[in-house]
């Protein structure tokens, strides 16, 4: 049972069961997760941004912010929970927590941070309680980041090669992601003369993702589902949204209909990052090239190189 | 009940039950699946749904070797592999003589030169289980036997387990929407019995006990089949300093793991989760420094 597929690229040669997977596909549903993964970061930074905008006097800025953190936390919320095979018992997920497991970290950083930004976006709408709803705010926003980037832990705490092998650089692929998302929003939203801080958060975050995006891309064989297929287009497809966005953002930022259509831009990038990361993971789990091969090459060094110090670190 | 929580993430454990938490407990229990000695009958395969009420896996005729129940999951505990491998044995002579039946009966003319390997899989019930440590809601469990099982009343079918094991083992069981495995019959384990599948095993190919008494045995049986000339046998899973610290299952193969379908190579996924975490910390501080930095000078 030798694999030796016809392609372009010399396919490496490797023994597997009939071709199937050693890996079982993960059950998380599209678009439930890939949705929440984008959820996530955009309440997380939208979070960050009302915080600033109400340090800084800037009220509209303010007002979509706390709109979007509070909102993204429900839907994402929403989200997951319609994952669980058995949503009626969501709340097991508060039984324990467990530092191995990011999805219990998650749980007790998603369901604080969704009732403070629910609070802070409430009394904003309302004007009830204003002391309380800034407090509130200042919460969600010390709990926005981790929100944002936690996910990345979620996916890399997995035997999925594509997922695993990039856990260095999938947070800052998720928090510039998150970034782009919340000030992508806020572009489309806020008049200009307010949403100065949106657009440099959203430039700011298109840099950390492009850039952790690329060091994903240098690791050969484990990275080849962000390359090719599905996957590798949305990839593709984010990468030239990010890079247009930033472009149409230092070119026209303060026209109010550039900046509509840059803030746009940024949260078509952002999805399709979700996306794209959420099938690689798939991708690689399905093929089993992307378990044997590697593991080959690592037990070929081991017994050459001795103890080969492993990589954790 | 009270879910003791594993303070051990890589590396080697002797003892993981007490790892877990319990002072007082059983030795650690296991399987030896010896393939050299399997059949290919499946008695384990139905004694194992019989005893655990498993329901029906599909019934499926893959056309894939003898072999229909296809892979370990939620409804399908031992799974038992046929590999047909074609091996070098030099072509009997072509005297050209006419074959008999029709061509499509090729496999009879064929069989000289393939070589038959069976074998019944399971959960490794590792040392350092990734399904056990990233479950949210402590539904996998360390039993005081070593071995990892689901509570089912617990589960909420999050499917976390699914893509952590570097076995590809556990998956969720598509009506019910909860997670299921091999338990290693652990309500026989309790009132002193062997496990279903070893208990039906006709070959002793699945062996159960002890697993330091487990290790002894495999270690004079490797011996012995390397004397008869058997090179090619080797054990996996054995090893207590391997990326998953030994497994509590482990295997007698004839081939390389990647031929019955195992990773040749597993690791803990939870051994990366202090860099996991390290990097997540970064990233989110990077979030906070863009979001400081875009507040910051002008005033627009
Ligand atoms: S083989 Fe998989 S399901 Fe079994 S204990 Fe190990 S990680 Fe868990
Ligand atoms: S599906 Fe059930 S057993 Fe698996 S990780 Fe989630 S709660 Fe735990």
């Amino acid at each position: 049972m030798s694999f030796r597929e016809r392609a372009m690229v010399p396919e490496p040669e490797f023994e597997s069961y009939y071709g199937r997977p050693i890996l079982k596909q993960p059950t998380w549903k599209t678009p439930d997760v890939p949705l929440y993964l984008f959820l996530g970061g955009l309440a997380g930074a939208s979070a960050v941004l009302a915080e600033g905008a109400a340090l800084t006097g800037r009220p509209a800025l303010e007002k979509v912010a706390r709109l979007a953190a509070a909102g993204g936390a429900a839907g994402g919320t929403v989200a997951l929970v319609h994952d669980l095979g058995r949503p009626e018992r969501f709340l097991n997920m508060l039984r324990v927590i467990k530092p191995t497991s990011p999805l219990s970290v998650g749980s007790f950083i998603l369901a604080p941070f969704g009732a403070l930004a629910g609070a802070a976006a409430a009394s904003q709408v309302t004007g009830v309680l204003p002391r309380l709803g800034r407090l509130a705010g200042a919460g969600a926003a010390a709990l926005g980041p981790p929100l944002a980037t936690y996910t990345a832990a979620l996916v890399a705490n997995t035997a999925v090669p594509a997922w695993h092998e990039a856990h260095r650089e999938l947070p800052f692929v998720f928090a510039g992601s998150g970034a782009q998302a919340a000030g992508g929003l806020a572009m489309m939203l806020v008049p200009t003369d307010q949403a100065g801080p949106a657009r440099r958060m959203a430039l700011g975050g298109a840099a950390v993702e492009i850039l952790a995006a690329e060091g994903i891309l240098k690791k050969g064989l484990v990275a080849e589902p962000y390359d090719q297929g599905r996957p590798g287009k949305l990839m593709k497809v984010a990468r030239f949204a990010t890079a247009a966005a930033a472009a149409a953002t230092v070119v026209g930022g303060r026209s109010r209909v550039l900046s509509a259509l840059a803030g746009a831009t940024y949260l078509t990038a952002s999805l399709a990052t979700r996306f794209g990361v959420f099938e690689a993971g798939l991708e690689s789990a399905r093929d089993p090239k992307y378990v044997v091969v590697p593991q080959k090459e690592r037990l070929a060094r081991k017994q050459t190189g001795g103890a080969a110090a492993h990589t954790a670190g | 009940m009270s879910t003791p929580v594993e303070s051990s993430l890589w590396g080697r454990l002797d003892d993981p039950a007490a790892d877990a938490g319990y002072a007082d407990h059983p030795k650690r229990k296991g399987f030896f699946t010896d393939t050299s000695v399997c059949i290919g009958c499946k008695a384990c395969e139905v004694a194992c749904k019989e005893w655990n009420q498993v329901p029906d896996d599909g019934f499926l005729l893959t056309g894939m070797s003898y072999d229909n129940s296809q892979q370990l999951g939620a409804s399908t505990w031992r799974h038992v592999a046929f590999v047909e491998k074609p091996i070098d044995v030099p072509a009997p002579v072509d005297l050209g003589m006419p074959t008999i039946g029709s061509e499509d009966q090729g496999a009879v003319s064929g069989d000289a030169g393939v070589r038959w390997l069976m074998s019944s899989d399971v959960c490794k019930h590792c040392t350092h289980a990734a399904c056990l440590d990233v479950c949210p809601t402590g539904a996998l469990f360390r039993t005081e036997f070593g071995t990892v099982v689901v509570q089912p009343d617990v589960c909420n079918g999050c499917g976390y387990c699914v893509p952590a094991c570097p076995y590809g083992v556990i998956d969720l069981r598509k009506e019910d929407g909860r997670a299921f495995k091999c338990t290693l019959c652990y309500d026989r384990l309790k009132d002193d019995q062997t496990p279903a599948c070893a208990q039906a095993c006709p070959t002793e190919s699945i062996q159960f006990g002890d697993l330091d008494e487990l290790h002894e045995r495999a270690d004079r049986r490797l011996a012995e089949l390397h004397e008869k000339g058997v090179d090619v046998a080797r054990l996996y899973g054995r090893d207590p300093e391997d990326g998953v610290g030994g497994d509590g299952a482990f295997f007698l193969l004839l081939d390389e793991p990647e031929v019955y379908g195992l990773p040749p190579d597993p690791v803990v996924t939870t051994r990366d989760i202090g860099s996991i975490w390290k990097h997540v910390g970064a990233a989110a501080g990077a979030l906070v420094a863009v979001g400081v930095a875009s507040f910051l000078g002008r005033r627009r």
